[in-house]
């Protein structure tokens, strides 16, 4: 069997280093977010743009109401939008960290990347849980066929 | 236990820029490097995409007009191309991403990195030829 060489000139952490390996953590997430992502976000494609008939043209405000009359979709959605925004805001981060070398410049573009992240994963949060299928006054054409039921 | 023959051999030595240039590092210019700068490019493409799309689908909150209105821009021919470049960018960093982790568990993937980068690419070819068969006709098609 093999050993870390403790005189290894690279090694993967900094000795000193003390506390959780963000790092680490970072890695394992980028490969269990992406294959639960390959699931979410291949089935969101598929249900939307092949399953359903009309596939783009049919996506209307209808369409959305209906899916997420149903919290499956409801959570579907949710967990890939959260999943999707750490997982690419993450790989955003690498990115920057790579082709970035002033430490202000970088800090800024972080900083905008998890702001941007945060902001949005909060929007799409409140608007699929607050969501109103059957808005009052609305033209009863474009909402689902159940709203003519309530 | 013994430390490895491989890893020992690292300890001190430090890396030398070779003199050709071209030819810098075995990495450099094989599937290795396609792969890696085709999911880099892929996903900031998506991230950028998604930022969009959120925003977009926010607008179901204002009202059904605003939202179809809205949503009526995905629906032209030259959009409709692009949900087509925008899914081969999605499939390719998907598959992409299974042949990372498989090369990383298993030295045997790791042997065959750069079959498998062919792989990747014959089966986002064929996955994206089946989508446009689908997708073309939706997207001609008046509705």
């Amino acid at each position: 069997m093999t050993i870390d060489n403790p005189n290894y000139a690279y090694p993967a952490r900094s000795s000193n280093r003390k506390g959780p390996n963000l790092d680490k953590i970072g890695w394992v997430f980028m490969r269990a977010s992406g294959v639960v992502l390959i699931v979410l976000i291949f089935g969101h494609l598929f249900y939307n743009l092949i399953w359903t008939e009309g596939g783009i043209q049919a996506i209307t405000f209808g369409f959305v109401a209906g899916k997420w009359a149903d919290p499956f979709w409801m959570w579907w959605d949710v967990i890939m939008l959260w999943l999707a925004f750490i997982h690419g805001s993450n790989g955003m981060r690498t990115v920057i960290n790579d082709y970035v070398h002033k430490e202000g410049i970088r800090k800024v573009l972080i900083g905008a990347v998890v702001v941007a992240a945060a902001v949005l994963i909060i929007l799409g949060t409140l608007i699929t849980f607050t969501f109103d299928p059957c808005p009052a006054g609305a033209d009863p054409e474009l909402l689902p066929s159940f709203c003519a039921t309530l | 236990m013994r430390v490895s023959q491989s890893t020992s051999s690292l300890a001190d030595e430090t890396p030398k820029p070779s003199k050709n240039r071209i030819a810098g590092t075995v990495y450099r210019g094989n599937e290795g490097m396609w792969s890696w700068v085709l999911h880099r490019i892929t996903g900031i493409a998506i991230f950028f995409f998604l930022l969009v799309h959120v925003l977009d689908t926010a607008v179901v909150r204002v009202s059904p007009e605003v939202y179809n209105a809205v949503i009526g821009a995905y629906k032209n021919p030259i959009m409709g191309f692009g949900e087509i470049v925008l899914v081969g960018a999605v499939v390719f960093h998907a598959l992409n991403g299974l042949r990372i982790i498989a090369v990383d568990m298993w030295p045997a993937a790791t042997k065959i990195q750069r079959s498998l980068f062919w792989v990747v690419i014959a089966l986002a070819v064929i996955l994206v030829v089946g989508f446009s068969i689908r997708h073309i006709p939706n997207v001609l098609g008046a509705h």
